[in-house]
């Protein structure tokens, strides 16, 4: 368990979550899926830490509770070691702010008929954040912050013609609206050209200094996860299998999964075939 | 060749009286038993240049320019019914979105059997056919008699295009993005499915995929676009290892792993152009590091250099211009 050190912002103990499971494959009988089983971990101030794991380990439900977006069924999460509270405004709707989550279809999390300008905005008014005489001036400021246009004529755009990396940085700009501690990156850069996805990487990485959030990165590409995240973390069938250092994680792995996730990255590396006659691998 | 696609071009209505392309200068070839891998960002025009090796682009696209060969046969003048017998029987497709092409309230192990009888199977064999092609791509046939798409995983689904598209017997197996929406380990296994199906069926691949990893593992020769047409034409490790096109050598600097943790991540600047924002030199000159005059005035040709590999850049000696 993590201790409680004061550079610790946010922390998962023992969460469980499970959903209703019924169908063929139960036999009809009603059953419980535990998608997230006994998780515990916790974030440093500025810190960013790497979730691997399969489709269906409990990446993305994991992220939820983080972020108070859904209720765990058993353990709870703590912000500067006090529970995060539940949506809305407030005292805990302020801690819950402090956590925010940006998902990888920007395009599906941000509304087509919201103009850019108030997309932002509406953070700073629901939160009652800014005075409304300077909100204007503070939508700028953020969306410059993400490397977008911050004049008038761009805010009273819609989100539709932005390509899929400006629709990153929008939503980035709105979850920063938020003032937050923490942000949660369900697979950031999955859905982006690759050759558009270091300028949010590195978009990502400025925060992270600049602001000191925390950053939970949850990706497939574990190449990715290896050069952005000092540590990382592995989940397997909803339980949290590994965690350590990227170096001694990606090294010297233990768990049987890990070893897995490791192994079926590094087939496919772009150096292995550049240095190597055209050949076919046989199926592992 | 087995298929051939030269300076294709496909336009879309914009306006009542306009078409504006969005494919203009796309080639692409595919020999016997070769597995190509065709590179590009979303939009680039990758799928409708697979499209059209079929004359499948989606209404109210049309093909507009350049020549389209599969199996000797003239597809851009062929009649229906000779297109009907390439669809399936020489050119087999696997569609990324796995749950969409499925019929969710069809067993799967039944829709590899309607795909079987569309391709002219007898009532008879299809069972004993549907048995083997699903062994094939490594899927229990007794319980895929059962299981619903939605009871499968992503992969398994994959699994299950790939058996209705080798029900055919094709030639050349089109897989669009097969492994986009998979995890890495689901990955592997379909990249080492289509291997192991090159191998012992000698059928041949087309692996169109913005994964340059999937890419590398998988395939002979690498064809890329950018912007609506072939930038770069190449043997996998020859171009990989040393790309002719700026953007091809952007794209490796901006993997992950060239460079070291702590490092700037490596990006193009700027973004892919929209076809509406195409101007009359290289589509890639904006974004261009070692862009010069020629390249804004002029747009640059596809001309074949030296060891089975072809450009389009006027950083070439053997660079030309093109009228198109």
């Amino acid at each position: 368990m993590a201790s409680a050190a004061p550079s610790v912002v946010l922390e998962a103990r023992s969460l469980v979550r499970e959903y209703p499971a019924r169908g063929r494959l139960t036999g009809g009988r009603a059953a419980t899926v535990r998608a997230v089983d006994d998780v515990s971990l916790h974030l440093d101030r500025g810190e960013m830490v790497g979730l691997l794991g399969r489709s269906g380990a409990g990446k993305s439900t994991l992220a939820r509770l983080l972020a108070g977006l859904e209720p765990a069924d058993r353990g709870e999460v703590l912000l500067h070691g006090r529970p995060l509270g539940a949506a809305g405004v407030g005292p805990r709707g302020a801690r819950r702010r402090a956590v925010q989550v940006v998902f990888q279809d920007p395009g599906a999390a941000l509304d087509p008929r919201q103009s850019i300008g108030s997309i932002v905005a509406e953070p700073l008014v629901v939160h009652r954040l800014v005075p409304a005489a300077q909100r204007s001036g503070a939508v700028a400021a953020l969306l410059e912050e993400v490397g977008l246009p911050g004049d008038p004529a761009f805010l009273a755009g819609r989100p539709g013609r932005l390509s899929g990396g400006e629709k990153q940085r929008l939503a980035l700009a709105r979850a920063l609206a938020c003032e937050p501690e923490v942000l949660i990156l369900d697979e950031p850069v999955a859905s982006l050209d690759a050759s558009v996805r270091g300028q949010v990487l590195n978009l990502l990485e400025a925060l992270r200094g600049r602001r000191q959030v925390a950053m939970l990165l949850i990706a497939h590409d574990l190449a990715l996860l290896g050069r952005a995240c000092a540590r990382l973390a592995v989940m397997a069938a909803g339980r949290l299998v590994e965690e350590g250092a990227t170096g001694t994680v990606l090294n010297t792995p233990r768990h049987p999964e890990t070893i897995r996730l490791i192994g079926a990255a590094g087939t496919g590396s772009v150096e292995t075939k550049a240095r190597e006659i055209p050949y076919l691998r046989p199926e592992g | 060749m087995l298929a051939e696609v030269s300076n294709l071009a496909v336009a879309f209505p914009e306006g009542p009286w306009s078409w504006r392309r969005v494919v203009d200068g796309a080639s692409l070839s595919v020999a016997p038993g070769e597995a190509v891998g065709l590179v590009g960002e979303s939009g680039s025009g990758k799928t409708l240049t697979a499209l059209a090796l079929l004359r499948l682009v989606p209404e109210p696209g049309r093909i507009v320019g350049g020549s389209v060969r599969v199996d000797g046969v003239d597809v851009l003048a062929a009649e229906e019914a000779v297109l009907v017998r390439l669809r399936g029987a020489t050119v087999g497709h696997v569609f990324q979105e796995t749950a969409l092409a499925l019929n969710p309230v069809r067993p799967v192990a039944a829709q590899v059997g309607e795909a079987a009888r569309l391709h002219g199977h007898a009532t008879s064999a299809i069972e004993r056919l549907v048995d083997e092609l699903l062994g094939a791509v490594g899927l229990d046939a007794s319980s895929m008699r059962r299981a619903f798409p939605h009871q499968l995983s992503g992969g398994q689904r994959q699994r299950v295009l790939i058996a209705a598209a080798l029900s055919g017997s094709p030639a050349l197996l089109v897989a669009d993005e097969p492994t986009a929406a998979l995890d890495a380990v689901a990955r592997d296994e379909i990249l080492g499915l289509l291997d192991r199906l090159r191998r012992e069926r000698g059928v041949a691949l087309l692996l169109i995929s913005h994964d340059l990893g999937a890419v590398a593992r998988s395939t002979e020769r690498i064809t890329v676009m950018y912007a609506g047409e072939t930038v770069e034409v190449g043997p996998t490790s020859a171009l990989l290892a040393a790309p002719l096109h700026p953007y091809g050598a952007g794209l490796l600097a901006s993997l992950p792993t060239t460079g070291a943790p702590g490092e700037p991540w490596h990006a193009i600047p700027g973004r892919p152009p929209r076809p509406n924002e195409w101007g009359r030199g290289c589509r890639f000159a904006p974004r261009c590091p070692r862009v010069f005059d020629r390249c804004r005035n002029a747009r640059p040709a596809l001309v074949t250099v030296d060891g089975g590999r072809a450009v389009r850049c006027f950083l070439h000696a053997a660079a030309a211009e093109t009228d198109g």
